[in-house]
């Protein structure tokens, strides 16, 4: 691995989100926040950079302080990676600007939250060296400072109800990294090695191995808030501030996730996890309906998009199953695996826009009435046009219509799934769609019936309304360099064949 | 039965007591507490590994990862010990309200 093209992107990427952090807690209100932007501004441009860099040269790699592996660190920079660092570049860039407005347009009675900045900064640093990690322990350094930073901006606001949501965070999230870091210290006990793709080769089947997969797929699912250890995420999502909330759901959660699939396709051999996969696609499947339908029965419109992405992460498990090859299986016949990865991406870029848009046009609604009953949402396309639309387009992507990004999510898994035979899972695809459009329509109904009364709100800044419709753009942007897209990622170990298979068909050809 | 299995052993009990802990556990010194439990055992687990045989020095690399770990185990329980805190001084609470 040590021969790939080197480059200092990788450091950077990690280096400078640390240091603008840092500058930024220098100064006070102002010059805090002026600090922050800038310092997410040149992340979030040095994450776009960084990834039409891997674009071009393949995989980059950085080996810090010129010590190589096993002693030292490397940091990897493959097609999978530089993809969940540009979606997370794009949203953040985004995000940012929300927040620097819908901070600076607050009474100073609010509070100005300047600690936000730093906190953020800190977190995206904490996100892309948790993409760019190649072994196991800094996998765990990178998503402890994740949850630190996480656990801290939910809790900004400073109420009691994000207090003890945030608790609760903060110990079903030490508890996930503590089973986490068990597995960690079996793992290298019985391989000697703590790089990813070494202990891959090294790592026998055996109890040891099955008991350190179960114990950290089960610490990663605490963390990712899958069924059925999401009670945290809800209250936890909801109760925090506009922007944060984006943070959470459109981000964080993505990083646990990003680790089961890179321990899944990378150390736990073929084998010894079929069963296991299948397991972790029930859950997944579970989680796609039972959230939906909770987000069905929310009466507050965070809550209603919280629950709703405990229903789409849902998704994201139900790859696995596809992902892992029977005993037996050759990567090489398997035609699904290019289907599977696709639909994967796709569903973490999409949901990362829609969910992310949602969040923010939620944070308006409050931004202008005060408070986020659903009930109150009546109107909404006389009084606030742009937000309405930026929910009903994040909408539209959530449920998976053409030509949006969530529809290639769906769809690739849904030809994944039947392209192995797996049949089983295509119920549960289609009904958690129909639960989706249950819910995105009752609040665009809401949106264009006429109101009661005359609804009386506080001026909310045309820019933050700009911010939530383009992310929702964004969900739906994504599909035009679909082909492009998927040969990128086909780059990525392990994606296996079949990649052929889709552009003979055409991405929406039929079968 | 050999040192490092007994440590080993001792391990895997004290992070079963620290899990039971944070689920079972009510009040909120107790769940960190607990949480801080389970992280000895997991230290204890890599420091078990670190053992090579008699003769030769022992493993470095779980040392230097726990360490890390406990800096990491140290800052979180600071964080959730200043969280219940807040939450008790603004609420007089020592539990979640769904908990009691």
């Amino acid at each position: 691995m040590t021969d790939l093209p080197t480059s200092s992107y990788p450091a950077l990427l990690v280096g400078l989100p640390v240091l603008m952090a840092t500058i930024s807690l220098f100064f006070k209100s102002r010059g805090n926040a002026v600090a922050g932007l800038i310092g997410c501004l040149l992340t979030g441009g040095l994450g776009i950079v960084s990834f039409a860099e891997v674009t071009q040269r393949g995989t980059l790699i950085h080996i810090l302080g010129g010590w190589k592996p096993p002693l030292g660190i490397l940091l990897r920079m493959d097609s999978l990676a530089a993809l969940f660092i540009g979606i997370t570049a794009v949203v953040g860039i985004l995000i940012s600007l929300y927040a620097w407005w819908y901070f600076s347009s607050r009474k100073v009675s609010d509070g100005k939250f300047t600690l936000f900045w730093s906190l953020w900064l800190f977190l995206w640093a904490g996100l892309n060296g948790l993409f760019l990690s190649n072994d196991l322990f800094n996998l765990y350094v990178t998503i402890e400072v994740i949850t630190i930073t996480a656990v801290a901006l939910a809790v900004l606001s400073g109420r009691t109800v994000a207090l003890f949501a945030g608790l609760r965070y903060l110990l079903a999230a030490i508890t996930g990294s503590m089973a986490y870091l068990l597995g960690v210290a079996l793992l290298y006990g019985s391989t000697g090695t703590l790089d990813l793709g070494l202990m891959g080769q090294a790592l026998e089947p055996g109890a040891t191995a099955t008991f350190s997969l179960i114990i950290i797929t089960l610490g990663l699912m605490i963390k990712k808030a899958a069924f059925p250890f999401h009670f945290w995420l809800p209250p936890a999502h909801s109760s925090a501030l506009a922007p944060v909330s984006a943070i959470l759901s459109a981000l964080v959660v993505k990083g646990a996730f990003y680790i089961m699939l890179r321990l899944w396709t990378e150390v736990f051999g073929v084998s010894l996890s079929y069963a296991a996969g299948q397991l972790i696609g029930f859950t997944g499947a579970v989680a796609v309906i039972w959230g939906a339908w909770q987000a069905l029965l929310q009466t507050n419109l965070k809550m209603l998009v919280a629950y709703s992405s405990i229903s789409q992460m849902g998704y994201l498990l139900m790859a696995f199953p596809l992902l892992i090859l029977a005993p037996g299986v050759a990567s090489g016949s398997a035609d699904w695996l290019a289907p599977a990865w696709t639909g994967m991406a796709y569903q973490v870029m999409a949901h990362a826009f829609a969910k992310s848009s949602l969040f923010l046009s939620a944070g308006i609604i409050v931004f202008a009435l005060g408070h986020d009953r659903i009930e109150s949402l009546r109107d909404l396309v006389a009084w606030k046009p742009m937000t309405a639309m930026a929910i009903g387009i994040a909408g539209v992507s959530l449920i998976g219509l053409p030509p949006s990004g969530g529809f290639m999510a769906k769809w690739m898994l849904l030809k994944g799934i039947f392209l192995s035979g797996q049949w089983w899972w295509a119920p549960a695809v289609l009904l958690g769609s129909l639960l989706t459009a249950g819910y995105v329509f009752m609040l665009l109904r809401l949106a264009f019936a006429p109101a009661r009364e005359k609804i009386a709100f506080r001026p909310v800044p045309h820019i933050l309304q700009v911010c939530a419709l383009l992310l929702a753009l964004g969900s739906f942007l994504i599909v035009l360099p679909s082909e492009n897209l998927i040969q990128f990622l086909g780059g990525t170990e392990s994606f296996g064949t079949g990649i052929e298979s889709i552009m003979e068909g055409g991405v929406h050809g039929n079968e | 039965m050999e040192t490092h299995q007994i440590y080993s052993l001792t391990s895997v009990v004290l992070f079963a007591i620290g899990i039971g802990g944070v689920i079972m556990a009510k009040h909120f010194l107790k769940k960190i507490i607990a949480t801080i439990i389970m992280g000895g055992g997991v230290f204890l687990c890599f420091v078990s590994f670190a053992q090579r045989d008699a003769l030769t020095f022992a493993d470095p690399v779980p040392h230097a990862l726990v360490i890390t770990g406990i800096v990491v185990a140290v800052t979180s329980a600071a964080f959730a010990l200043s969280l219940a805190r807040r939450i008790h001084q603004l609420t007089g609470e020592k539990t979640f309200p769904d908990e009691k």
